[in-house]
C-alpha cells in the first residue's frame, strides 16, 4: 500500500487528507487520488501532465528522479509527499 | 456611476465601495496570494484568477447573489492548453502550459468570456467559466512563433481582448509583444492588422515591422468602437479604424512610455494615461505622479495632479491598473507600490482611500 500526503499549503484551496492507494508508480499512484478528487490535479501537475516547476513530490524520502511522467517505481509499501518548493516573497 | 471596485493586488482581492463620500475597503479576499486578473461581468458576477507561484494559474467566481456569504466564491474551471503533439512541437519557443491568465473579457453574448494569457494562448467560454475552450487558429498561426516574451525572455501575453460592442464575433487583441491581431469569426481565423507604429527598441531593419509592436495596453470608446487608443512600450498611438492603422500622439506629457491606457466611454476624444520614465528605469519623471489626459483626440494633454504625490513618488502603474466607469467621470488606478487614487471628476482631483495595499495589478468598476 502507498500513502501519499499532501502538504498543508494546499488546504487553503481544496480538501487533500492523505490517501492509501494501491500503484506501481509515481504517476499512477497520483492518478488514483485524482480520480477521486479531480480539482487536485491541476494544482500539482501542469497543462501537459508534467509536475509543477514549484512543486515537489519525494519518494521514501528522496526526490522523484522523473519528474516529467512520474515513472518512479513504488514498492509494495512507500511514501509519497507531495510538496510545495521554497521560494517567494 | 460606479460606487464599487475592486482591486487586483499581489497578496489578495479588495473590494472597496463608496460610502458617503468616501471610498471603504468592505471585502478582502485570497489574502496572501496573487490576483493577475479581475473582472465583473455584465450581471454582475466577480471572476478573479489567481497566479498562484506554486500551484498555477487558478480562477474563481462569486455570483451576484451570493455576495456577503460565507462560501460566496467558488472554484471555476480554468483554461488549459491541449496535449503537445509528438513532434509537431519541435522548435515551438512557448511552453503549452497555462503561465497566468492575464486578462478577462466580457464577450458581448451572455455567458461569454475571453482569457488572455500567458504564454500567449487566448481562450473563450460560452458558460461563465464552467468550461473553457482553447483558440486553436491563433496559436498555430505559423506567426506565433515569433512572438516574444516581455521583460527580458518571459513568455509572451495577451494583454488586451477588445470585443466589438456591435458584433461579438469581432474580436482584437493586444499582444505584449506581436502586435494587434482581429478576428472577424469569433476567432476561427486571424490577422495581423496594425500598421504604422514603430519599435524603437529593434534593429532598424524591423522597426516598423507590425509584429514587433509591444503593445501594452489597448482601450477602445464603447460609443466609437473604431476609435482604439494604445499604450505602446515607446509612445502612445490612436487608431481610427478599430486597430489597423495607428497614429503616433506625440504631444503626450510628460513622458511617452507607460502601461496603462483608460479610453472614455463615449467621447472618442478623451483619454487617460499614467506615464512613466521609459524602460530602464520606470519611475515617475521627477518623482511627481501624474495623470496625462487628452480631451481632443491627443492634439494636447492636460497633466493632472491635484491628490496625487509630488515628491518621491516612485509608483509604477501597470497595464491593468487604470479604469475609468461607464460615465466616464469616475476613475481609479493602482500602483507597484500599493497606491490607490480615485477620481470623482474625471481626473481633476484625486483621492486615496485609507489603506496600505500590496503592488496592484489590476482595477475594475462594478454598479453596486
Amino acid at each position: 500500500m502507498v500513502t501519499i500526503w499532501f502538504t498543508s499549503a494546499l488546504r487553503r484551496f481544496l480538501p487533500t487528507p492523505s490517501a492509501e492507494v494501491e500503484a506501481a508508480t509515481v504517476g499512477e499512484a497520483l492518478a488514483r487520488v485524482f480520480a477521486t478528487q479531480p480539482a487536485l490535479r491541476g494544482y500539482v501537475l501542469d497543462d501537459q501532465g508534467v509536475l509543477r516547476r514549484h512543486v515537489a513530490i519525494y519518494l521514501n524520502g528522496e526526490p522523484v528522479r522523473d519528474r516529467w511522467h512520474l515513472t518512479d517505481p513504488v514498492g509494495p509499501a512507500a511514501d509519497i509527499y507531495v510538496f510545495q518548493a521554497l521560494s517567494g516573497g | 456611476m460606479a460606487d464599487r471596485l475592486h482591486v487586483a493586488t499581489r497578496k489578495g482581492l479588495f473590494e472597496i465601495v463608496r460610502d458617503g463620500g468616501g471610498w471603504e475597503i468592505v471585502d478582502a479576499q485570497f489574502l496572501g496570494d496573487p490576483v493577475s486578473a479581475v473582472l465583473v461581468d455584465p450581471e454582475g458576477a466577480v471572476y478573479a484568477a489567481l497566479d498562484l507561484g506554486h500551484f498555477g494559474a487558478k480562477l474563481w467566481r462569486r455570483d451576484p447573489a451570493s455576495r456577503g456569504s460565507a462560501a460566496a466564491w467558488r472554484e471555476i474551471a480554468v483554461p488549459a492548453f491541449p496535449p503537445k503533439p509528438e513532434g509537431d512541437g519541435e522548435g515551438d519557443p512557448h511552453p503549452w502550459s497555462l503561465g497566468k491568465i492575464w486578462v478577462i473579457e466580457p464577450g458581448g453574448v451572455a455567458g461569454r468570456l475571453w482569457a488572455g494569457t500567458m504564454p500567449g494562448g487566448l481562450f473563450r467560454s460560452d458558460d461563465r467559466g464552467a468550461s473553457w475552450s482553447f483558440v486553436e487558429a491563433l496559436w498555430h498561426m505559423p506567426e506565433r512563433r515569433r512572438w516574444v516574451g516581455v521583460a527580458g525572455g518571459e513568455q509572451p501575453g495577451i494583454n488586451s481582448v477588445l470585443v466589438d460592442p456591435r458584433d461579438p464575433d469581432d474580436i482584437r487583441i493586444g499582444v505584449s509583444t506581436a502586435g494587434v491581431w482581429a478576428s472577424a469569426d469569433t476567432g476561427r481565423s486571424w490577422r495581423l492588422i496594425n500598421q504604422g507604429m514603430y519599435a524603437e527598441y529593434m534593429p532598424p531593419e524591423l522597426r516598423g515591422e507590425p509584429i514587433a509592436q509591444d503593445i501594452h495596453r489597448l482601450a477602445r470608446c464603447g460609443a466609437h468602437p473604431e476609435i482604439v487608443w494604445c499604450q505602446h512600450h515607446n509612445g502612445v498611438f490612436r487608431s481610427e479604424n478599430a486597430g489597423a492603422d495607428w497614429r503616433e500622439v506625440t504631444a503626450i506629457r510628460p513622458s511617452k512610455f507607460g502601461f496603462a491606457v483608460a479610453a472614455h466611454p463615449r467621447d472618442p476624444l478623451t483619454a487617460w494615461f499614467v506615464p512613466a520614465i521609459k524602460d530602464e528605469r520606470r519611475i515617475p519623471v521627477d518623482g511627481r505622479l501624474v495623470v496625462a489626459r487628452t480631451r481632443d483626440g491627443g492634439a494636447s494633454f492636460e497633466v493632472l495632479t491635484r491628490g496625487l504625490p509630488q515628491r518621491h513618488a516612485y509608483d509604477l502603474v501597470w497595464r491593468h491598473a487604470l479604469a475609468v466607469d461607464e460615465t466616464g467621470e469616475r476613475l481609479a488606478f493602482g500602483s507597484t507600490s500599493g497606491g490607490l487614487w480615485i477620481s470623482e471628476d474625471a481626473g481633476e482631483s484625486w483621492a486615496m482611500p485609507e489603506a496600505r495595499l500590496p503592488p496592484i495589478a489590476a482595477v475594475r468598476f462594478a454598479a453596486a
